[in-house]
């Protein structure tokens, strides 16, 4: 008992440390043919014809598909729950294959081969001819008259606008003596840079698809893969095994689709679908680069009296997750800092280059990266220290806001602060740090972040779940939401031993592969939700079992249920503690009881109609090297109040990764494309800054536990947060340390020097 | 199409002398993954950036996409399958990357862990600096390197001895 | 699995010499961490490749009889950065290889293949060319050096002739060059590790039995130009000058006169320029303090 809180080892940890762990990959039949992407070299245009002949001649090439071959039959590919209201589904823009061309990398034919090299060459041997349109790459710039249009059905390409119109902002600027402060804010794009590129494989069984794919969203992939080859959703089976890290990119269907079609041109044969490094990042899914402008109105005592936020989010070529990602972010504004007069205007647009889905935060590191910025300019513009500026406006205790019904019950932002704040040694540092006027300084700068756990009640929230208790007492566990690399199925371990009252975590198995014929439906891993939507089912289902199990009980021992329970494995009477049975002898019994055989399992789904918050900081230190334009990341905190911790060796580990990608956001990630051609400029992993052991400090992670009212065990949000607040904190300390205000990330030397120049810190 | 060129090559992996006919086109990793299924060996660049796929070769790390697999003529390959022993008993390293949670995901895990192999085998006392360089040829996404960092460094502290050192109990 | 025609194994560098001449169209491959890479991308996609890797006599340092330093081409960065003479003689060389990519890739990587390249941003060049390195030529008609100056024609292009059989067997840094020397290197890149240099600096002195004079300063960079460059204005600037700050400070200034970076989506030239500046004084200075010098 009391599994949930314990620092417990993962239950993948040795399979993994042995090299055992099976990725799709690893499960490759040997005789699956290679199927390789003929990707167009232009950013926009039309195919106007692709010559296969000289690669069909290729030993070893056994068919090319081209754009011109596969089906009109568009299908969404974003990891969204389906939705019954035919207005809330997700654009269905894409096609398996793209004659006319949205951006460079786009899919124009596909080569599948008996071998790689064969297809590789097939590849190259393919002759595209394109007539050329015009392309735009700024967000902008493709919103105006005459710009290149995209998609039809999206004038001036703008995918959607949302707003929001809280009190008066035009009369209450008004008000005399208010400060103004103003600034734009750029956010790059940037890629999720799992470890394992997305792959997958296909072939056909008994007249039905099969798909083994790295993914994190199963049971929703299902459902694209059947949409895009036009079959009932029940043709096709989805199976995800371990993968190799997702953070979103894996939530979107990537080429499932494709390579389920081709499987299906060559008789059901199994064919493999492999991105290279290069392709992951420019023809999967990239973050939304999202240009944001802020104007805030300033009372002299550093209170608010409007706001305004528009942003620009760069959707890049398809729909994907679409609007979801910059109405998120807009939806903190007024939340984090609220203010009686807001105005919100957010728009997606389309533009030639990749499409952008979710990632890590979905949203909220660009708005944390525009608004943290700015508050730090307000508290400046007041006089006020940023931190006590922070404490004065963040959201209160007790706020609520009325379209989600979240509510913030504890005062989670200051008490994160405080924590940071005394790590840091914030007081003696500052005042110190205020003296220097040499070429190398030193600063601390601070940021919040604003986040929620799931998706309702934007999006249906459900989880299901199966328990069979085994013949050895032990518990196997099934459900829809997934272990991509964060440490699920351990935490669900943790939770399912309490519920059931088994000794162990190592007493439940949790069933990591997810199979659409097997898996009871869930939605998989997206937002922070699974420990938190799972929890409920999981309790639930164990609440079910539970009962079953006592009512057995019941018949063995001549015992009331409500007089038994569950405790370390054992049916234990409650009145006197006495051990009845053990959970094993139970289940024996039940089993090869002749006169009443009972298999002891539950199932169950819970809808979740609840939402929570998750806050916390992050406080920064840095080193600048001015001369030579130089940052260097000397000591770094993030404090999370996620509620209860279910494994706080777990939840730190997600903290660090999530802390290590918004230093790579803050300082050095950006994916380049060059402006004559559109063509991606540094799509691999040594061109693209992905920080490496030496670019880090040592990364510090707390925690303030506040256990969460809504929650089946006091959890909510930590897989997404970590990734918020890190960069605008960054940013904030290289402001702190040379006065200079930097707007746009990655902070790299470039712009420092750029920066630097402009200010007159450096002269050449 | 020009005719296809094999070669015998003969080496040792993990331990065991092996014969395999190869066909002079393929990496190490081919070799290791498809002919030997010792899927330890990831594949997440295949241009030597993100250090998946490393393996030792006579006791020196080499990323295996980068090394043709006719070159093994002759050398010892060790791969993370090979440190398990024959009872299934794990290595220090191994029990260390479990205990500090420093896998997540595991992708990066197996060429991370032959990294630290080589470093741990020399016996020697590295700077936190020191070790950070002798790590930073893998790229994970998931760990923010923060508790792989520790794992290593406890073993290596632990192996040299210093069990009083006081980064052992944090 | 490559995408190659054809592999050719020497087992000697006579071998390597007659694979030349036989296959003129194969590419050399060495440790294999820059061909492989462009035969993957398809630039060079069904090449044939003659593989130098088991010639093992083109591996180690050693000093020669008249004292020159000589490192087999196919030495990698990491015996480089172990290896005592090196420790000894040209730490700074040591140092620079040690910046390349990562451990991994070090091990791997050989420096000939990184000179053979005849790109401007390798980690070794700008070192080599600081301590005016010979590279040693081994064709059918037997060996020539040349100095690494020479040794680049342009980017991407080094002076080894196909048609002679030739393979560059070592790398030699003249005994002149490195008595009494003592140099530092500055990477200039975008993260600590597994990066390219935007700016490679090398500097080194040789100061007055006194310390108070350079007797002779060198300066070289990478990425300051197509191919590998020497500052030498700044060089015959700061020769006989007393050691002081002014007097680095005008040298780092003067490398403007030299070199010749170029804008590309990477850096900027002004930006490169701004960077060349900093670190031409930064490993002076340092330099200068290795070398027994105080300022």
């Amino acid at each position: 008992m009391g599994e949930v809180g314990k620092r417990e080892v993962r239950v993948d940890a040795f399979d993994k440390a042995t090299g055992r762990t099976k990725y799709y990959e690893d499960l490759m039949p040997a005789e699956a043919l290679y199927a390789r992407i003929k990707h167009s070299t232009i950013a926009h245009g039309f195919v106007t014809a692709v010559d296969t002949a000289e690669a069909e001649q290729i030993d070893g090439v056994v068919k090319v598909i081209t754009c011109f071959d596969v089906p009109d039959r568009p299908f969404p590919t974003a990891g969204h729950p389906w939705s019954m209201d035919p207005h809330h589904q997700d654009v269905a823009d894409r096609l398996l294959l793209n004659r006319h061309v949205r951006y460079y990398g786009d899919d124009v034919a596909v080569v599948i081969a008996e071998n790689e090299v064969a297809a590789m060459q097939g590849v190259r041997a393919l002759k595209v001819t394109y007539e050329e349109l015009p392309f735009v790459l700024d967000v902008q710039k493709a919103m105006e008259d005459g710009a290149p249009q995209l998609h039809e059905a999206y004038p001036r390409n703008i995918l959607n606008h949302t707003s929001i119109r809280n009190g008066d902002y035009e009369t209450a600027v008004k008000e005399p003596g208010l400060i103004k402060v103003e600034g734009w804010y750029d956010t790059p794009t940037v890629q999720h840079c799992h470890i394992e590129n997305h792959g997958c494989f296909a072939y056909e069984e008994n007249g039905r698809m099969t798909v083994v794919s790295s993914t994190q969203i199963p049971h929703i992939v299902r459902r694209v893969v059947g949409q895009a080859l036009g079959r009932p959703w029940g043709d096709i089976r989805l199976i995800k095994p371990y993968i190799g890290g997702g953070f979103g990119n894996k939530q979107d269907a990537l080429y499932e689709p494709l390579c389920a079609y081709c499987s299906t041109q060559v008789g059901g044969r199994c064919v493999r679908v492999d991105c290279s490094r290069e392709e992951t990042f420019v023809s999967n899914r990239v973050r939304h680069a999202i240009r944001s402008h802020i104007i805030s109105w300033l009372r002299p005592d550093g209170t608010f009296a409007a706001r305004k936020l528009e942003c620009f989010s760069s959707q890049g070529a398809y729909a994907s997750h679409g609007h979801g990602i910059v109405a998120k972010g807009m939806g903190a504004f007024p939340q984090q800092y609220p203010c009686p007069n807001v105005e919100g205007d957010a728009y997606t647009v389309f533009c030639n280059k990749p499409a952008a889905g979710a990632m890590r935060g979905y949203g909220i590191p660009q708005a944390m990266f525009a608004n943290e910025s700015h508050i730090d300019e307000c508290a400046k513009a007041v006089g006020m220290d940023p931190l006590a500026f922070r404490r004065q406006n963040l959201m209160p205790v007790g706020f609520k806001d009325g379209f989600s019904q979240n509510e913030n019950y504890f005062d989670s932002y200051n008490q994160c602060m405080d924590k940071g704040k005394a790590y840091m040694d914030y007081d003696r540092k500052i005042k110190k740090y205020a003296q220097e006027t040499g070429p190398i300084r030193h600063g601390i700068g601070v940021a919040t972040f604003w986040y929620n756990t799931a998706v309702y009640p934007i999006s249906l929230e459900t989880s299901s779940n199966r328990m069979q208790l085994n013949l050895d007492g032990t518990v196997t566990m099934q459900c829809g939401e997934t272990e991509i690399g964060q440490g699920a199925d351990t935490v669900y371990a943790q939770m399912t031993a309490d519920v059931l009252g088994l000794k162990s975590y190592k007493d439940v198995h949790v069933v990591s592969c997810q199979d659409t014929d097997i898996t009871p439906t869930g939605l998989g891993a997206y937002a922070s939700r699974q420990t938190y939507v799972a929890g409920f089912s999981i309790r639930q289902t164990g609440d079910l079992l539970k009962e079953k199990i006592l009512n057995y009980a019941s018949e063995l021992n001549r015992q009331a249920p409500y007089n038994m329970d569950i405790v370390d494995g054992n049916i234990v009477r409650i009145g006197d503690g006495r051990v009845l049975m053990s959970l094993s002898e139970l289940a024996m019994t039940a089993q090869y009881n002749p006169v009443h055989s009972e298999h002891l399992t539950a199932e169950s789904t819970y809808t979740i109609r609840n939402n929570a918050y998750s806050f916390g900081c992050t406080f920064a230190e840095v080193e600048v090297d001015i001369p030579m334009c130089h940052v260097k990341l000397l000591n770094i905190i993030n404090v999370h109040d996620c509620g209860r911790l279910i494994n706080p060796a777990l939840a730190e580990a997600q903290v660090h990764g999530g802390m290590s990608m918004a230093i790579g956001y803050g300082l050095s990630e950006q994916l380049l494309f060059d402006e004559k051609t559109g063509k991606p400029l540094n799509n691999n992993l040594l061109d693209y800054k992905l920080s490496t052991i030496m670019d880090h400090p040592h990364l510090e992670a707390e925690f303030v536990e506040n256990p969460e009212p809504t929650s089946a065990f006091g959890t909510k949000a930590l897989g997404e947060p970590p990734a918020c607040s890190g960069a605008p904190a960054i940013r904030n300390a290289i402001y702190n340390a040379t006065g200079v205000a930097i707007n746009e990330n990655p902070i790299n030397p470039h712009i420092l020097f750029k920066r630097f120049t402009e200010e007159g810190l450096i002269q050449d | 199409m020009a005719k296809k060129q094999y070669q015998l090559v003969s080496c040792t992996i993990n331990g065991k002398a092996v014969e395999q006919m190869v066909d002079v086109r393929a990496s190490l990793t081919d070799l290791l993954r498809n002919d030997f299924r010792l899927t330890s060996v990831k594949k997440g660049c295949e241009v030597g950036e993100c250090g998946a796929c490393n393996v030792l070769i006579d006791g020196e790390c080499f990323n295996s996409c980068l090394y043709l697999a006719v070159w093994a003529e002759g050398k010892h390959i060790t791969t993370l399958e090979g440190l398990m022993g024959p009872n299934g008993e794990l290595s220090d390293i191994q029990q260390a990357f479990m205990d500090e949670t420093a896998i997540q995901c595991g992708f990066c895990i197996p060429g991370f862990i032959m990294t630290a192999v080589e470093i741990l085998n020399r016996n020697r006392y590295y700077t936190d600096e020191e070790l950070r360089k002798l790590l930073s040829g893998h790229l994970c996404r998931c760990t923010g390197y923060e508790n792989i960092f520790k794992a290593v460094k406890k073993t290596m502290l632990r192996r040299l001895g210093r069990l009083d050192d006081p980064f052992l109990t944090t | 699995m490559y995408d190659m025609s054809a592999l050719y194994e020497a087992q000697s560098v006579q071998d390597a010499i007659e694979l030349r001449l036989a296959h003129p169209d194969a590419q050399i491959i060495a440790g294999g961490t820059d061909v492989l890479v462009q035969m993957r991308e398809g630039k060079r996609a069904g090449k044939a490749l003659i593989s130098i890797q088991k010639i093992d006599s083109m591996r180690g340092v050693s000093l020669d009889e008249e004292e020159n330093l000589r490192i087999g081409s196919l030495t990698s960065f990491t015996h480089i950065t172990n290896d005592p003479l090196i420790q000894r003689y040209i730490n700074v060389l040591g140092e620079a290889v040690d910046m390349v990519g990562g451990p991994q890739i070090r091990n791997a990587g050989t420096i000939g293949g990184n000179t053979c390249n005849g790109v401007t941003s390798a980690d070794s060049a700008s070192t080599l060319h600081a301590w005016d390195a010979l590279i040693e030529i081994t064709g059918k008609n037997g060996i020539r050096r040349v100095p690494i100056h020479d040794f680049y024609l342009k980017a991407g292009t080094v002076d080894l002739k196909v048609e002679e059989g030739e393979i560059q067997t070592a790398i030699l840094i003249p005994k002149a060059s490195y008595d009494r020397t003592f140099g530092h290197y500055i990477k200039y890149a975008m993260r600590n590790a597994m990066d390219i240099a935007t700016l490679g600096t090398s500097v080194n002195a040789r100061l007055s039995p006194d310390k108070k004079t350079f007797e002779r300063v060198r300066i070289a960079f990478g990425v300051a130009g197509p191919v590998p460059l020497r500052a030498t204005r700044a060089e015959a600037f700061i020769n006989d000058k007393e050691v002081t700050l002014s007097n680095i400070e005008a040298f780092g200034k003067m490398v403007l006169e030299d070199i010749n970076p170029r804008d590309s989506w990477r850096a900027s030239k002004a930006f490169r320029q701004h960077i060349a500046v900093e670190s031409a004084k930064r490993c002076l200075m340092e330099s200068v303090t290795l070398a027994g010098g105080e300022l």
